[in-house]
């Protein structure tokens, strides 16, 4: 890779590739959204034209080359056409994630000194204003949704709709100055900067250039072979790389349609309605709908439930091999295809997969039984691993070579190499240019030839050169005594329980393994409704004797499946307690991508942790909360401290006798 | 006391017009027990309007009155600069007079989308058979209809349960769809009793936000019964309040706040 890629037939940038669609593909639909019940549709050509009036409004309210603009809401067709018109203008979009409070939103704002916000609504506005004093950059709020914003003052706010207005309006003052600058963009242009989540420290801001984009976008598109015919559901947060790339990059790039959802609580029905054929959802999501179906079949009448467990178990055995194509007999297809129409037909169309083609998931590891479960329906669900760095891919599975446990084969165009201390490191088309404002993090991140630090260990499969990943390298530690201690690996496997939300495990440094457990409200609500258990609050379910007990059966479960993994065996948990209160990215103790920030939970919860380890019973505990408005309140509990039984390992067994 | 005929805006830029409705010494018997003794206030155009009073004070009753549920044996309403005869409630709300109810009042087994769209029931026009035939104008209209209903489910965030049937919602969301139905009604006053009885925290505050949003948005005239006086005082421009029947107190939150008949209701008095 000595010489830099450069752009096919001259489609050097997004807006570049919205006009190619706007004449290519002028009456396709480009982009939907439910409002009022009823999916409006927007062709690429109207598109076009909706960037173009933006973008114009823009340069008309002084927006230079360079500037940033911040961009927060939820996924509408407004926003990405904010992005691109931001980049129409020289601009560089930089989307934060909505659910963010004030403090969090205006460290970003001024690390990237934002000249500009288009933002959601009042709630968006109102926690801007909250923070306009420390952002001297700020100068000009558009927001898009006006209800309760009538009454603001209105000298730096302005209306979504007006500023396209204005920009219609000065067409002919401003276009030539539009087009010079589309034309300036090339493949180092910065195409969109994202904040990383960061699991530990203050959020990085990666530079993404139009090449690192659209090569990413163009090569990851051929790999699953994507087509202006693919919809999707766009419907997770903007922030993300993933839905920069799935939808901006591979969409302008492919010309597919990209759907946006009513509101985030009618996702589902969304789902279901437009049946995307190309759909990405982090392991959480396919966990809660798996625990839903469940949930519901558990209330479903005898013959019905029969008829599921019985065709379940048929497409366990032979559903993911009939997917991949492999020999199986006509027998058990003729049953399969029976069960098809009674069972997994209507399953995946309630569920929304009728037509997925290709689904991906990603972010952290998915339960086995939760992925086999997808594919024995039919669903052709695959992983990936990728990070922001690398604009989204550094491993996918290719179709026919899909496995729970593995990410993968190298992503088209990208190197893998393993260091000797076992971190993953790459290289691609798709390397981040920098880190803004943060040459130190750069040098330490990504080396002069190009390779950039994973963070990740993880090593290549014997046979079939697919890429496993272990764990955070920096949450790999050593116990006591010296053994490798590996908490995410322990803590997937207590969350592939339906029962478990959340689980954080502690060991580094101690002679044995703790945990600290979230319960799943969907889940044990459903069960204790079932059994006749009464509660009144989260707290009271999660500190329920019974519960208890059940999660202590789960315990002892991984405890016992841990014990058979040579490597692993001495991360048995031994003690355990279930959390009062859900670990939440508001408080901290997750990121907005919702991965738990390890040290903050062992410091804020430092007496719960002691006691796991001094031998106490139960342990009494006042919490910081804090509430979605910002606003701080107290819980406090006693919580037991379980211990669990541990599993002897075979070899001790074998020393005994 | 502000001049009945002009208007005025208040300190948060809401245009609050002239009287749109005055109750003129009303009298309320139900055989020898006197519900509501000779009160007299008005409601101004766009303002929100709060009665509360102790438990049996007489404020549904007064509601009641409003909504032409129950015609008063003396004292006269005043809507609109006339006087409003003995009339039907569904005369009342022809007129353009919309309300929630206390104990919710919905249709259970039917989905939200459907409760909310029979508040539309005044702006439909054909008749049974056209809408039985459902071609032509019944068709144009349903449509039209629909879209109106549509705003409001957009407006109070209820999206998500336009299909289920209002059964099985919980009661926070119950009384939200108690409120789009009375809007959709597109209402020139309306009436909310209680709307936030037997509610947490977090759902007042978001049902707090909904009756201020309604105010700003479609500047809907409101006159709403409440028990909670921090939400009172948060919501209202002015307040009337009734103890036994009887007015005794009527201003701004801060007027009646410090009104020393209305500390006495409310805290009761030491009789020596």
């Amino acid at each position: 890779m000595a010489q830099p890629l450069q752009p096919t037939e001259g489609m050097a940038s997004i807006p570049a590739l919205l006009q190619r669609n706007a004449t290519r593909l002028a009456d396709r639909p480009a982009y939907r959204e439910k409002e009022y019940g009823i999916w409006q549709s927007w062709t690429w050509a109207e598109a076009e034209k909706e960037v173009e009036a933006l973008a114009l409004g823009l340069i008309n309210l002084g927006v230079n080359e360079g500037d940033f603009v911040a961009i927060i809401g939820r996924n509408r067709p407004h926003f990405y056409w904010s992005m691109v018109a931001a980049q129409s203008v020289g601009a560089v979009p930089v989307p934060l994630y909505q659910d963010s409070a004030a403090a969090e939103m205006a460290y970003v704002m001024d690390h990237c000194g934002a000249r500009v916000a288009i933002v959601e609504d009042q709630e968006q506005v109102d926690k801007l204003i909250e923070v306009r004093d420390e952002l001297h950059q700020l100068e000009h709020i558009i927001y898009v949704d006006p209800r309760g914003l009538r009454k603001y003052d209105h000298h730096k706010l302005h209306r979504f709709i007006d500023i396209q207005e204005q920009g219609r309006a000065s067409y002919y003052e401003w276009i030539e100055d539009l087009k010079a600058r589309r034309e300036r963009l090339d493949y180092d242009s910065i195409c969109v900067m994202l904040y990383t989540s960061g699991t530990t420290g203050k959020p990085k801001g990666v530079v993404l250039s139009n090449r690192n984009i659209i090569e990413a976008s163009k090569s990851s598109a051929a790999f699953d072979n994507l087509t202006k015919d693919e919809e999707v559901l766009a419907y997770l947060p903007m922030a993300w790389v993933g839905d920069f790339i799935f939808s901006i990059g591979q969409a302008c790039w492919c010309g597919f349609c990209v759907n946006c959802p009513e509101s985030p609580e009618t996702m589902q029905t969304d789902l279901r309605e437009i049946g995307p054929t190309y759909f990405f959802a982090p392991p959480r999501v396919f966990e809660t709908q798996l625990t839903n179906v469940m949930i519901r079949m558990e209330d479903a009448g005898r013959a019905k439930k029969w008829l599921f467990d019985h065709f379940m178990a048929l497409a366990r055995r032979v559903g993911p091999a009939i997917l991949d194509g492999k020999p199986v007999g006509a027998l058990d297809r003729l049953r399969y295809a029976i069960g098809n129409i009674l069972v997994y037909g209507p399953l995946k169309d309630t569920l929304g997969f009728r037509r997925v083609r290709v689904g991906y998931t990603a972010g952290e590891a998915i339960g086995p039984e939760i992925f086999d479960f997808y594919r024995s329906l039919g669903i052709n669900l695959k992983q990936l691993y990728g990070q922001t760095e690398a604009s989204v891919f550094i491993t996918a599975q290719p179709d026919g070579e899909v496995r729970s446990d593995t990410v993968g084969v190298p992503a088209p165009g990208v190197e893998i190499r393993i260091s000797e201390t076992g971190e993953v490191f790459y290289r691609s088309p798709g390397t981040f240019e920098y880190y803004y404002k943060n040459p130190e993090s750069t040098a330490s991140t990504k080396d002069a030839e190009g390779w950039v630090a994973t963070g990740d260990a993880g090593f290549f499969e014997e046979g079939s050169g697919h890429l496993r990943i272990i764990d955070r390298a920096k949450d790999v530690g050593k116990m006591a005594d010296g053994r490798l201690f590996a908490p995410k690996y322990v803590e997937n496997k207590l969350k592939f329980y339906p029962n478990i939300l959340e689980a954080v495990v502690f060991g580094n440094g101690r002679e044995e393994c703790t945990a600290f457990i979230n319960i799943d409200l969907a889940a044990v609500g459903s069960w204790a409704e079932r059994n006749n258990i009464g509660y009144a609050s989260y707290q009271e379910l999660a500190g329920h004797p019974q519960v208890l007990e059940t999660i202590r059966g789960h315990v002892e479960e991984v405890n016992r499946s841990l014990a058979d993994d040579p490597m692993l065996s001495h991360c048995q948990v031994h003690r355990f307690l279930v959390l009062h209160k859900e670990l939440d990215a508001d408080d901290g103790e997750m990121t907005r991508t919702r991965k738990v920030r390890r040290g903050v939970i062992s410091e804020k919860y430092a007496d719960l942790l002691t006691a796991l380890y001094d031998g106490s019973e139960e342990v009494f505990t006042t919490t910081e909360v804090t509430y979605e408005d910002g606003r701080k309140g107290a819980i406090s509990a006693t919580l037991k401290i379980v211990t669990a039984q541990v599993a002897a390992v075979p070899e001790q067994k074998v020393a005994a006798q | 006391m502000l001049d009945a005929s002009e208007g005025h805006v208040t300190a948060d830029g809401r245009k609050i017009g002239g009287v749109v409705m005055e109750m003129r010494n009303i009298t309320l018997r139900f055989g020898g027990v006197v519900a509501i003794k000779d009160i007299s206030f008005d409601i101004r155009e766009g303002e929100i309007r709060a009665i509360i009073g102790p438990n049996g004070a007489g404020k549904s009753s007064m509601l009641n009155v409003i909504s032409g549920f129950y015609n008063p044996q003396e004292g006269e309403v005043w809507y609109k600069g006339q006087k409003r005869p003995p009339m039907k409630p569904y005369q009342v709300a022809q007129q353009g007079i919309a309300r929630t109810f206390q104990n919710i009042a919905l249709f259970e087994g039917m989905s939200v989308l459907d409760n909310v769209m029979t508040g539309r029931i005044r702006q439909m026009k054909t008749g049974l058979l056209a809408q039985a035939l459902w071609k032509g104008r019944a068709e144009a209209e349903e449509v039209a209809n629909r879209a109106a209903v549509e705003k409001i489910i957009d407006f109070l965030e209820i999206q998500h349960i336009r299909k289920t049937p209002v059964s099985r919602l919980p009661y926070g969301l119950k009384k939200r769809v108690e409120l789009a139905r009375a809007l959709a009604a597109e209402p020139s006053i309306l009436l909310l009793d209680e709307p936030m009885a037997g509610m947490n925290v977090e759902e007042k505050e978001d049902m707090s936000r909904f009756i201020l949003d309604v105010n700003d948005e479609f500047g809907t005239t409101t006159v709403l019964i409440e028990h909670d006086m921090g939400v009172v005082m948060d919501l209202s421009d002015r307040v009337v309040v009734m103890d036994y029947g009887k007015k005794i107190g009527d201003g701004t939150p801060e007027e009646v706040r410090s009104n020393q008949a209305v500390i006495d209701a409310y805290l009761g008095v030491a009789h020596d």
